[in-house]
């Protein structure tokens, strides 16, 4: 004897297509992508700095060789960008601080004026820091 | 799919640290180190400057949390950039393991680095 077979009733999902390039309609949403390639930069800096390190480590001419790699046109190009970016996510990173960190002080909740303006304070210190460091002392 | 649960506030919180190392530092290591100094604007420091300054244990812990830290807030990000932006959902499990692993692998190869500049 056959048994029949079932087809279990599901409706249509309402789903609307999203455009791949979504984040153009709009200049927040823009801003936002933008906040979120700035990871790349991120990323590429930190192995641009390990293969200054790692220069360094193996002595004078291979610092000086450094050097003079970064002075090529496409290097200098992808770092110019990437100054641009990072210097944008550390700019929204320390404007969001305040949503991410709720402190209360004596009872009461410290404005948000109050942290973001010691995160970018703090900003300028560890700059003021790296400058004197690497050019001052 | 618990233990990705279990491990996502973690992946938070490394990307969170990173965003704040990346935001205090990089700007200026990046206008001095890929732009004023290739361009001649200021003079770069000395072989011998540049490595006492880099072989303090200060220096080294802090290069350290910045590059380590760094880079597991790309993983993160990059992922979400990839997830949302291009919407290609499909590949999510080839892109966590490759966003996380380079992470990783840049880690041990960071710990590397400072541990012979420390010892050298």
């Amino acid at each position: 004897m056959d048994t029949p077979t079932y087809t279990e009733y599901h409706p249509r999902w309402l789903r609307r297509r999203v455009s791949t390039y979504w984040w153009m309609q709009r200049g927040s949403y823009f801003a936002f992508i933008l906040r979120e390639v700035s990871s790349l930069s991120v990323a590429w800096f930190v192995v641009y700095l390990l293969m200054l390190v790692r220069a360094v480590t193996q002595g004078q001419a291979s610092y000086l060789a450094f050097l003079e790699w970064s002075r090529q046109p496409l290097i200098l190009s992808i770092n110019i960008v990437s100054l641009g970016l990072v210097v944008f996510h550390a700019i929204t990173w320390f404007k969001l601080a305040p949503q991410a960190m709720v402190v209360h002080f004596g009872g009461r909740r410290v404005p948000g004026s109050v942290i973001a303006g010691s995160n970018y304070g703090a900003w300028i210190v560890a700059s003021v820091v790296v400058i004197w460091l690497l050019v001052g002392a | 799919m618990v233990v990705k649960r279990q491990l996502e506030p973690l992946l938070w919180l490394l990307f969170s640290a990173g965003g704040v190392f990346a935001a205090l530092l990089m700007p200026s290591l990046l206008l001095l180190f890929g732009l004023a100094f290739p361009l001649g604007v200021l003079a770069p420091p000395s072989y011998e400057h540049l490595r006492a300054v880099l072989s303090h244990p200060f220096t080294l812990l802090v290069l350290f949390f910045l590059c380590t830290l760094s880079l597991f807030h790309w993983a993160h990000r990059f992922r979400y950039t990839l997830y949302d932006g291009l919407q290609i959902k499909h590949l999510n499990e080839v892109i966590t393991v490759l966003c996380y692993g380079g992470a990783i692998i840049g880690s041990v190869a960071a710990a590397y680095l400072m541990l012979r500049l420390g010892m050298a």
